[in-house]
């Protein structure tokens, strides 16, 4: 056993009560000992206990928000215990009863936390063996287990159950370093797609979503909301809403808010506050962005510089320049963000639509000047996030109103507030000089991305002379660029960067006339990217053809790594030249993501993935002037709808001999490149401005060629 | 001004003393504490609040609740019965139909009425019957194939 923290073992025990417990911890602690908790070590991550009636409970606190991971970390805990997938139970995002996590999100739950949650649970099975082996007085070797029994070989009346091992213990254990995993090839639970978890409570309604606590006399809060970002209140007269019966005005410390038992009753004793604003004049808008985004970004480093790329520009014979834009992009889960406080003895608990429970929790009890083992943050199922539900603005709002009003208190976005503080997905701009010889290769890569940060910038191509200057990203430097929030968004920056490498890569296909795969690969030798996309086009059943059809349908192919996985991606498009609408027939999807540990799971997510890609390449941009945010609600900020689905193919791509890798992600980031070479293909006419809106290519085609 | 409306809920005959011109929505979610009925826009474009009014689907936010007087309603959670699952509920669990799950009662309730309407929709008519109701995590694909399974199999919903 190793001893990698102090503890105060009993406090601990005093938390989790009896049985067997192993607990997780994953590296390094200096990373994650920014919370000092009462009882948990600094380095534990989440924690497994066998009960005294053999059931297994996983305490962690990455939270389920359709992504599948309450079924998937199931999945892995029962592989290597060796029980039924039924007698695990998951316990997800509780701040008071699972150790400290920084969040779900960066698809890195599977990737990062997996491995020690495997190995959490294969040091469980050893002690198991242990104790049945002193129990049933035979050598660990001639021990063998199944469903939570242990018996001895040939001798299956010889048994005993977990629980009964159980019996009586307080075993504390640290995952070692010398646990063994279970081969892929002995996998029963594993690399299964079992029914999900949370899927009858999601079709019966009994799924709780925070919106779904009700606590006794709790109120709803609506809070006034400047008319945009940016805004001063110069005038507030909250006397007509305060006389509203059952209203409740608060206004402290900047927090105005209206509440009621009734949500509808809050919502109009809001609308009574009268509030003048001065609103500054907007600096720019959707359309002027770009160019304050490429002045007023720093000019950053340059990363990834290989070769002489002054020298391979000045020899290139044939240089492509191009300038890609793509502007910014709501979360818009359908579930708002939502939090419901109460504030009794000291001691505040939130429920809340988060993607962060623990720097939740840390906000909160700074707002509130608590201390954080006084505040409880609970997370019920989280009805989407994609990024946007990791600053918990919603729930320190209600928190702060519990505490002033002394009852709990629900706060609940409304779909206007929903598109107004919304983290985006920033507008940004990627500038790329890249250079082909006669040979068909890629001698120059000099891109520079101003806004989107570095993920997907890096090349999977084999260009000798290449620098990537990253200016500006969608957090920390570079949030001030901006006059509203912006963050992280499925894949942070990746459909930015891979849209404009992978039109880039196309337009240099079609310039040399070469097929848009062969050139790929002429230029490629990362084995990984290879299979993917073989696997593609042979899934898509691709003809090699060097020249656009233009016949108003095309094939689009674009390439992209996120998250530790590879994705290849083809994509039909049917245009309609009169009308500029861009339907997306097919799309074929090769994924290689390591060891698969739940094949439908992974499957759903790249479907998932490759459905809400069709926003960001088709219609989703954010209207706004200044800080005002124009885009309210989906009439019109239109969402892929039924009508938009093409038909779906996903590949699986085998490499059991990777750890299992990321799947929440990886398959957006080709969507927008994929359809704009589509669309390229269908029409001739390139587009290097994201959405490809049907405005937008109507008045392309519109033009004389 | 407070009302007394008497109606049909989940089966069971309902009465309630509230003012008429509040939602629907709200009047379910608080009231009558059922929420599994969700709030999406507020404003009948998302579909997240869809419940079934006299075997038509309704977008409870965008009603008032003096509407449903002398009517059947029904919400997600009328639609098991005797704990066994509705052929649409199973359908969605079998196919996958769900991700975050929040959209999936109004998904489920819309796909009832529909089935109701037209027992055998073609693929068609079940993407254009579903049309009005958003999913923001891309589930589409998964939801056409429960609602099919449905179709083909059991007719469709009683
Ligand atoms: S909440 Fe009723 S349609 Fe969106
Ligand atoms: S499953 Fe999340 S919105 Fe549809």
């Amino acid at each position: 056993m190793s001893e990698r923290f102090s503890i105060d073992r009993r406090e601990f025990i005093k938390v989790v009560g009896g049985g067997v417990v192993v607990l997780v911890g994953m590296g390094p602690s200096a990373l994650l000992a920014q919370d000092r908790r009462r009882v948990y070590p600094e380095d534990l991550n989440a924690y497994l206990r066998i009960g005294e009636d053999g059931r297994v409970t996983v305490f962690t606190g990455k939270i389920e928000m359709g992504q599948g991971v309450m079924t998937s970390q199931a999945q892995m805990v029962a592989e290597e215990l060796r029980v039924a997938l039924g007698a695990v139970e998951m316990v997800m995002g509780d701040t008071d009863r699972c150790p400290w996590d920084m969040g779900t999100f960066g698809s890195l739950t599977t990737r990062m936390f997996g491995p020690f949650l495997r190995a959490a649970a294969a040091e469980a099975r050893a002690v198991m063996l242990r104790l049945a082996s002193e129990k049933l007085g035979v050598p660990r070797g001639k021990l063998v287990v199944a469903d939570g029994v242990v018996s001895v070989a040939g001798e299956p009346a010889r048994r005993v159950t977990y629980g009964e091992l159980a019996q009586g213990r307080r075993i504390l254990r640290t995952v070692d370093d010398t646990a063994v995993l279970r081969k892929v090839s002995e996998f029963t639970v594993m690399g299964g797609s079992p029914q999900r978890f949370d899927a009858v409570a999601k079709v019966t309604g009994a799924a709780q979503f925070a919106g779904d606590v009700v606590r006794p006399g709790m109120l709803f809060a609506c809070v006034l909301r400047p008319p945009a970002h940016g805004a001063k209140l110069t005038r507030l007269d909250v006397n007509a809403a305060a006389k509203l019966p059952g209203v409740t005005v608060v206004n402290e410390g900047g927090l105005v808010a209206a509440l009621h038992a009734d949500p509808e009753a809050a919502a109009k004793a809001l609308a009574r506050i009268d509030a003048s604003w001065e609103t500054p004049a907007p600096p720019f808008d959707t359309e002027t962005v770009f160019d304050h985004l490429v002045k007023a970004a720093k000019p950053g480093e340059a990363a990834g510089v290989k070769g002489d790329v002054a020298a391979a520009r000045a020899a290139a014979t044939r240089l492509f320049e191009s300038t890609f834009h793509k502007g910014y992009v709501a979360h818009a889960p359908i579930e708002p963000h939502t939090a419901v406080a109460e504030s009794k003895d000291g001691k505040v608990t939130v429920w809340a639509s988060t993607q962060t429970p623990f720097p939740t929790r840390e906000r909160i009890a700074r707002e509130l000047g608590l201390a954080n083992e006084n505040v409880r943050v609970i997370t019920p199922f989280v009805g989407g996030g994609f990024g946007g539900k990791s600053a918990g603005l919603q729930a320190s709002e209600a928190a702060r109103l519990a505490k002033i009003t002394g009852k709990p208190v629900q706060v609940r976005w409304s779909r206007a507030e929903e598109f107004f503080y919304d983290t985006f997905d920033p507008a940004a701009v990627v500038k790329l000089v890249t250079a082909l010889d006669a040979a068909g290769r890629i001698t120059l890569w000099d891109y520079h991305v101003v806004a989107a940060g570095d993920r997907g910038a890096e090349l999977f191509y084999d260009v000798p002379n290449a620098s990537i200057r990253v200016s500006g990203g969608w957090r920390g430097e570079g949030t001030e660029l901006h006059l509203f929030g912006v963050g992280p968004w499925r894949a942070p920056g990746a459909n930015m960067n891979v849209f404009a490498k992978e039109s880039q890569v196309d337009i240099m296909a079609a310039a040399a006339g070469i097929d848009p795969i062969e050139l790929r690969l002429r230029n490629m030798t990362d084995g990984r990217m290879r299979r993917v996309l073989e696997a593609a086009a042979a899934a898509y059943g691709w003809k090699p053809r060097a020249v656009p059809a233009r016949t108003g349908r095309g094939r689009g192919v674009a390439c992209g790594v996120d998250a530790g996985s590879y994705v290849a991606l083809i994509a039909d498009v049917a245009v309609d030249r009169g009308t500029g609408t861009v339907e997306v027939e097919r799309v074929v999807a090769a994924q290689e993501m390591g060891v698969v540990v739940n094949p439908e799971g992974a499957k759903m997510q790249m479907e998932g993935c490759i459905t809400q890609g069709l926003g960001y390449a088709l219609t989703e941009e954010l209207r706004f002037r200044g800080g005002e945010i124009l885009d309210r609600n989906f009439d019109t900020y239109a969402l892929p709808r039924f009508s938009w689905l093409p038909r779906i193919e996903t590949v699986l791509v085998r490499n059991d001999g990777l750890d299992p890798q990321g799947g929440g992600e990886p398959a957006i980031v080709p969507m927008g490149g994929a359809i704009a070479n589509a669309v390229f293909d269908a029409t001739g006419v390139r587009f290097y401005r994201l959405p490809l809106t049907a405005a937008r290519v109507r008045a392309a085609l519109a033009k004389p060629a | 001004m407070t009302k007394t409306i008497r109606f049909r809920l989940n089966g069971t005959p309902t009465t309630i003393e509230t003012d008429g011109d509040r939602t629907l929505l709200w009047v379910l979610r608080t009231d009558l504490s059922l929420t599994g009925t969700k709030f999406g826009c507020g404003e009948g474009i998302c579909g997240s609040c869809t419940v079934v009014v006299g075997g038509e689907a309704v977008r409870s936010c965008a009603v008032p609740v003096s509407s449903v007087d002398g009517k059947e309603v029904l919400t997600i959670e009328g639609l098991a019965q005797g704990g066994v699952l509705h052929p649409l509920q199973q359908a969605f669990v079998e196919h996958g139909g769900m991700q975050c799950g929040y959209c999936t009662p109004g998904m489920i309730m819309n796909a009832y009425a529909l089935l109701r309407a037209d027992p055998k929709p073609s693929r068609e008519a079940i993407v254009k019957g579903m049309e009005e109701n958003l999913c923001r995590c891309g589930a589409h694909q998964r939801i056409v194939a429960a609602i099919e399974g449905v179709a083909r199999g059991k007719g469709g919903a009683s």
